[in-house]
């Protein structure tokens, strides 16, 4: 199916907005966009960031989810305790596959839930007390960890549990960082404010140890850059470090992928931050541009296209030596992409794809697949704000879609009529998906595969996309007595 | 009265950065720019104008500052 002229598009959205009452129309019009790359300024064709309608299936997570889940959680070397009831930690634990080296339970706890599991009577009583008690328990326990973060769930808010002070007397006497995180899942519209809690915490909490617990002394080098925003799913911060090490750069700290608490307190001496994802992260980034002077670019390591571009914007920031490492490193790439494009491009040409993510993905991912001859005909952000959709804007072709915080109804809608030929959204959109026998990768953590990023991820990221695709499992979704009868006569010719 | 943030972009211009509302902009005239006076009317490419109390340069940029909104476009 060719695609949707500008009008068609816009035919189809307010066909979509038909069957919801007047007021919930006018609410998820603003929403809902076909892009236009002219306007500069995403917030003339889009709103974002804004409250999700109740009655509709949104795909949003919570404060929690963005400050335990996404931020603080792959922080390797740190205990974070989820303060409160049980279900919040437990049904959300190793969710993400943040990779880590280490051992589980010894001296890295990425896998494992810590939980203060509040009862009725923590709820009555408060549960101060019971916290101290845990974080006493912790360090008995696990003394090889280096602090602790206490992540908070809506009870602590609602009752008002005094956190802050257990944990400034707990650090006192354990002499570790223990940072109480006000990320109580009621707070803000989706998982986005928890994302700026979280680094604000790090601001207030850690920083402002003046990296008191590195214990090696640290000798800064010219060509020091950290890793911002990159969870290591799959293995993607160690697929892109080895790029940037391999231009001249040292890595310092990555956060928080395979991150430990000692390169948090060292990033302040980096001569560059790398931002991957701006979304969860640029806050910190700011707020170290302003404090330390360290400057801070986006890059982009999805697909051969983008990564290279990077690797140039960020050699650009230092001397010959690295301008001439990052070209040698593209060089050295170079048949490896070759080998990967004859490959598979022949199968994915021409194939026309729809994204519905969270963070950097709507936009950063659409280089990959461009670079394979695919195309990205609609794309949306769960929790996205308006500068996002500023750099959208400019990598999405006209007329495509673009939808902010979809619905389940809506995105259903949209993909009858679009006909992608692949979809990459969340776990919850997947089945739907493929019982209407439509492609799908679960782009959240790479449907369990990834990395994705870097040169490595690209030849995986590749391979996923033809395997999805070209499954013939697609062409068996029909019985055989409602086929066609064309298609029953080839079956029996092939019989 | 609203917290933002004033860096320099790539090409020297003033861009202003309210993070409240995701709202990063760059300053087409700001009516004092000396090191002794700094600030006053800053007027954005959206159109939207606020005001920052006049006080002398930052030594370092960026910087955060208090500013108050006088028109904001929307």
């Amino acid at each position: 199916m060719s695609n949707l002229t500008r009008e068609e598009t816009e035919a189809l959205i307010a066909e979509v907005l038909e069957v919801y009452p007047e007021k919930a129309q006018k609410d998820r019009a603003k929403h809902l966009a076909v892009n236009d790359q002219s306007i500069e300024q995403s917030k003339k064709c889009i709103t974002s960031n804004r409250k999700s309608l109740p009655g509709v299936m949104t795909i949003r997570g919570c404060a929690y989810a963005g400050s335990k889940g996404v931020v603080w959680g792959p922080i390797k070397d740190m205990i974070h305790i989820s303060h409160g009831p049980v279900g919040c930690g437990q049904y959300s634990r190793a969710g993400r596959r943040n990779y880590y080296v280490g051992i589980t339970g010894v001296n890295t706890y990425g896998t494992m839930n810590f939980t203060s599991d509040f009862q009725e009577k923590d709820i009555v009583f408060g549960g101060d007390k019971k916290l101290a008690k845990l974080i006493g328990e912790i360090e008995g326990l696990f003394p090889l960890h280096k602090g602790i973060s206490v992540q908070s769930e809506c009870p602590i808010g609602l009752i008002g549990d005094d956190i802050e002070a257990v944990s400034k007397k707990a650090a006192a006497e354990l002499d570790k960082p223990v940072v109480p995180v006000r990320c109580e899942g009621f707070r803000g519209v989706s998982q986005s404010l928890g994302h700026h809690i979280a680094n604000d915490a790090i601001r207030d909490w850690v920083f402002g140890r003046d990296g008191k617990d590195v214990k090696q002394e640290f000798v800064p080098g010219p060509y020091d850059v950290s890793i911002i925003g990159d969870y290591n799913i799959g293995g993607d911060a160690w697929s892109s470090r080895i790029l940037l090490e391999e231009m001249g750069l040292r890595v310092v700290a990555q956060w928080s992928g395979d991150g430990t608490l000692a390169e948090i307190e060292l990033t302040p001496k980096v001569k560059l931050n790398l931002i991957h994802c701006y979304r969860s992260m640029n806050y910190i980034a700011r707020h170290m541009e302003e404090k330390y002077a360290i400057p801070w670019i986006e890059y982009n390591f999805f697909g051969p296209t983008k990564i290279a571009e990077s690797l140039r914007a960020i050699a650009a920031h230092f001397d010959d030596k690295i301008k001439a490492g990052a070209e040698a490193v593209i060089a050295k790439y170079q048949p490896m992409v070759d080998a990967i494009v004859a490959k598979y491009r022949t199968r994915l040409e021409g194939k026309r794809v729809m994204l519905y993510v969270g963070g950097l993905r709507p936009r950063h991912v659409i280089g990959s697949y461009e670079d394979l001859g695919m195309e990205v005909v609609g794309t949306g952000y769960e929790f996205g704000h308006n500068d996002d959709y500023d750099r959208t804007i400019k990598e999405m072709g006209n007329a495509t879609l673009l939808y902010d915080d979809v619905t389940g109804f809506e995105f259903e809608e949209f993909v009858k009529r679009v006909k992608p030929d692949l979809i990459g959204s969340g776990i919850k959109e997947k089945y739907i998906f493929q019982k209407m026998g439509v492609p799908f990768r679960q782009m959240h953590s790479w449907d369990y595969s990834g990395p994705y990023h870097g040169y490595d991820g690209f030849a995986i990221f590749a391979r996923d996309m033809d395997m999805t695709i070209n499954n013939p499992c697609w062409k068996t979704l029909h019985a055989p007595w409602l086929k066609k009868p064309e298609a029953v006569e080839e079956l029996a010719k092939a019989a | 009265m609203a917290n933002i943030m004033i860096r320099r972009s790539d090409k020297g211009d003033y861009v202003f950065y309210l993070p409240k509302r995701d709202l990063e902009d760059t300053i087409v005239s700001m009516e004092f720019d000396t090191p002794e006076k700094w600030g006053g009317e800053i007027k954005l490419n959206n159109g939207g104008a606020y005001f920052i109390e006049p006080q002398t340069a930052p030594e370092r940029l960026p910087y955060s500052v208090r500013a108050k909104r006088l028109d904001a476009a929307e």
